[in-house]
């Protein structure tokens, strides 16, 4: 292994602990915005839905 | 970094969430219940002829009446304060949700963040979630006109990804063909189309309906500067912790 792939490695391992708690955070945020938003539960629906028709969601 | 991007997300998007809460009561929230008025007043015979008429085209319906195979209607919050509490309820966790997407672009932009540059990042929000929707699918009062339910929810995110995507590359990436592919990115889900009803003309009157847009879109764009705001400043204050 030489030095070149060490740093290589370091840079990609740096990145990658950067890059991963965003795509974690994004994809629960996307998760709870798709869950009250979007989800096509009636339940769900009818407790958030002046939240919907203000936040401009397709809502039926 | 996880830490830092979850605590920052949790409290903007909570004091986002109520703040625009306290809004909509005396904005939005208005213009629905009386919009259900019309609603239920249009007599319930005519609106199933229209359906029956054209299976394609259905009523954006008020609360709670939406009944299941058997004719059992779902639960729903009683009119008052219950529905008040769920409506903020709701827009707080849209609150965090939006939260986490807007500082996970923080994290990864990797620029300098406070207040005011979290505004600007709020105002991107905006144009990406609110405004750019708002031209194919224009926010919906309870009774309106519409085209079926999982068309328009489709089309509302390819328009949001295709938004995102142009705006980026519009702002972080330089040259004319970045700017070119950036624009047209963000027109094409115009030039598609969104899914609009085979006929116009909803319970509520054109009044009512014009007045909610207006005030949906004010609306998101104090809602996009409140969370900006907040997600920027904390998002600096928990620097040193991280």
């Amino acid at each position: 292994m030489n030095e070149q792939t060490v740093k290589t490695q370091d840079v990609l391992a740096a990145s990658s602990r950067k890059v991963m708690p965003a795509v974690v955070a994004m994809l629960f945020g996307a998760f709870l915005v798709i869950g009250v938003g979007f989800a096509h539960s009636d339940t769900i629906h009818n407790a958030a839905h002046d939240s919907r028709h203000s936040f401009a969601f397709p809502c039926h | 970094m996880f830490r830092r991007i979850f605590a920052t997300a949790l409290l903007a998007g909570f004091l986002g969430g109520l703040g625009i809460s306290v809004v909509h009561e005396f904005t939005t929230t208005p213009i629905i219940l009386h919009a259900e008025q019309f609603e239920s007043k249009s007599s319930a015979p005519d609106q199933k002829q229209g359906s029956v008429q054209n299976p394609l085209l259905i009523l954006a319906h008020g609360k709670a009446g939406k009944a299941d195979k058997d004719g059992h209607e779902a639960w729903g919050p009683a009119n008052g304060w219950e529905r008040t509490l769920f409506t903020t309820l709701a827009n707080i966790i849209t609150g965090v949700g939006f939260a986490l997407i807007l500082v996970a672009c923080f994290s990864l932009s990797g620029g300098a963040i406070n207040g005011r540059t979290g505004v600007i990042w709020g105002m991107a929000g905006f144009g990406v979630m609110s405004l750019a929707p708002a031209l194919g699918l224009p926010p919906e009062v309870p009774g309106a006109m519409t085209a079926e339910l999982v068309p328009r929810q489709g089309w509302w995110f390819l328009c949001v990804a295709a938004t995102a995507a142009g705006l980026w590359m519009l702002v972080f990436k330089k040259g004319v063909v970045w700017v070119v592919a950036g624009i047209a990115l963000i027109a094409v889900p115009h030039i598609v189309g969104a899914p609009q009803p085979a006929r116009i003309g909803g319970a509520v009157p054109p009044e009512l309906a014009g007045h909610f847009a207006a005030a949906s879109l004010v609306t998101a764009a104090i809602f996009w500067s409140l969370l900006g705001w907040f997600s920027g400043t904390f998002w600096r204050r928990f620097e040193t912790r991280s």
